[in-house]
């Protein structure tokens, strides 16, 4: 009988890591060491939102067979429901920057879309800030 | 074939950035977790952007990075609106990660120990010349000394209005309150920048 260790999860503690305490790693094995994503026109913000293509499920479903798994699992993740960046990443613990360069790949194919960037130094109006605060009030 | 009216029309739903910066073990993830559902998130740097010099690997394209783990956090307002919460290390050598994470954000929440309010000047610094409203939130410990918010927001030298909370990271009400402080500064800051803005008008 193996033992495949490979399947154990990596620790998560509530520490972050450092330049001195933080381990090396590569993950950009399933990115084909890009670190960028290939569609630079859109900017992948941690909270940017992202939405199957909902007029090509059918194409969705073939190219992305063509795809590794991690691929795979961000479109199905999206399939729920509306995910941001950050949750992908979350949830399928990759690091946000292999996420990016999937997504990437994913907008290109035409299987997701991405919600406008927020500009900078824009803030919502009051009505939603409003909100928010009665929001979080009845939290 | 027509594609059906989506109700996830991801143009229509509004997601709003908050971050908690502070200090090593000063409550950060105890602060995420007692107002939302936290989960670890990971982010990755090239080691060079860490701080670590690189100088002498004369341009050779190093792809080890290392690993940053953050404190992410979300609380669903509604349907279509969510709070993302994002709390990081607050040593200045991060600040390549506040700077992701302040483009677009709606504040952030310094948090502080009295007794080492020394680890919150780099974040203190950072949002200060950059113009994002933030609070500074004083997590209460007991065996610290207790000040009062005025003592604080003079020790930090702040500047005028910036609010100062004494809370308890532990706790669920006091969580919120200092987020509600933070969106209603936020609010007050916009305002005053819009009518700043109508008042100067260059003419001609
Ligand atoms: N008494 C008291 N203890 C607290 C409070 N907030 C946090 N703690 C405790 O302080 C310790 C550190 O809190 P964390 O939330 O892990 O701090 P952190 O900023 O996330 O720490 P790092 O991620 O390691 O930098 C934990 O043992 C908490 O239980 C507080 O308001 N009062
Ligand atoms: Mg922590």
């Amino acid at each position: 009988m193996t033992e495949d260790m490979s399947g154990t999860p990596p620790h998560h503690g509530s520490h972050w890591y450092d330049a001195e305490a933080g381990p090396l790693v590569r993950p950009y094995a399933m990115t084909g060491g890009r670190t960028r994503p290939v569609t630079t026109t859109v900017r992948f913000d941690l909270i940017a939102l992202i939405d199957l293509q909902d007029d090509a499920p059918e194409a969705v479903g073939k190219e992305v067979e063509t795809l590794g798994p991690e691929h795979r699992a961000l479109v199905d993740l999206c399939r729920i429901e509306t995910q941001s960046v950050a949750e992908l990443a979350a949830e399928t613990d990759l690091p946000v920057g292999v996420v990016r360069v999937l997504l990437g790949d994913l907008v290109e194919l035409g299987c997701v879309r991405v919600s406008r960037p927020v500009p900078p130094a824009q803030l919502p109006d009051e009505k939603i800030l409003r909100e928010v605060i009665d929001g979080l009030r009845a939290l | 074939m027509d594609s059906a009216p989506s109700d996830r029309r991801v143009d229509d739903a509004l997601a709003l950035k908050i971050l908690i910066v502070g200090g090593f073990g000063v409550g950060k993830t105890t602060l995420v977790g007692s107002v939302s559902e936290i989960r670890p998130l990971r982010t990755e740097e090239q080691l060079s952007e860490v701080g670590t010099s690189v100088d002498d690997t004369g341009g050779v394209d190093e792809k080890a990075t290392t690993t940053v783990a953050m404190d992410f956090g979300r609380i669903t307002i509604r349907a279509g609106l969510a709070v993302y919460l994002f709390g990081t290390p607050g040593q200045d050598r991060f600040w390549f990660l506040w700077d992701e994470l302040a483009t677009g954000a709606l504040g952030a929440v310094v948090l502080a120990d009295t007794r080492r309010l020394q680890d919150c000047f780099p974040a203190v610094d950072y949002f200060e010349h950059r113009s994002i409203p933030f609070i500074v939130a004083v997590n209460c410990f007991p065996q610290s000394r207790s000040y009062g918010a005025h003592e604080v927001a003079r020790a930090l030298d702040l500047d005028q209005g910036t609010p100062v909370v004494l809370c308890d990271a532990r706790d669920r009400d006091s969580g919120k309150e200092v987020l509600i402080r933070l969106v209603e500064y936020a609010g007050r800051v916009h305002t005053a920048r819009l009518l700043d803005t109508v008042g100067t008008e260059p003419v001609g």
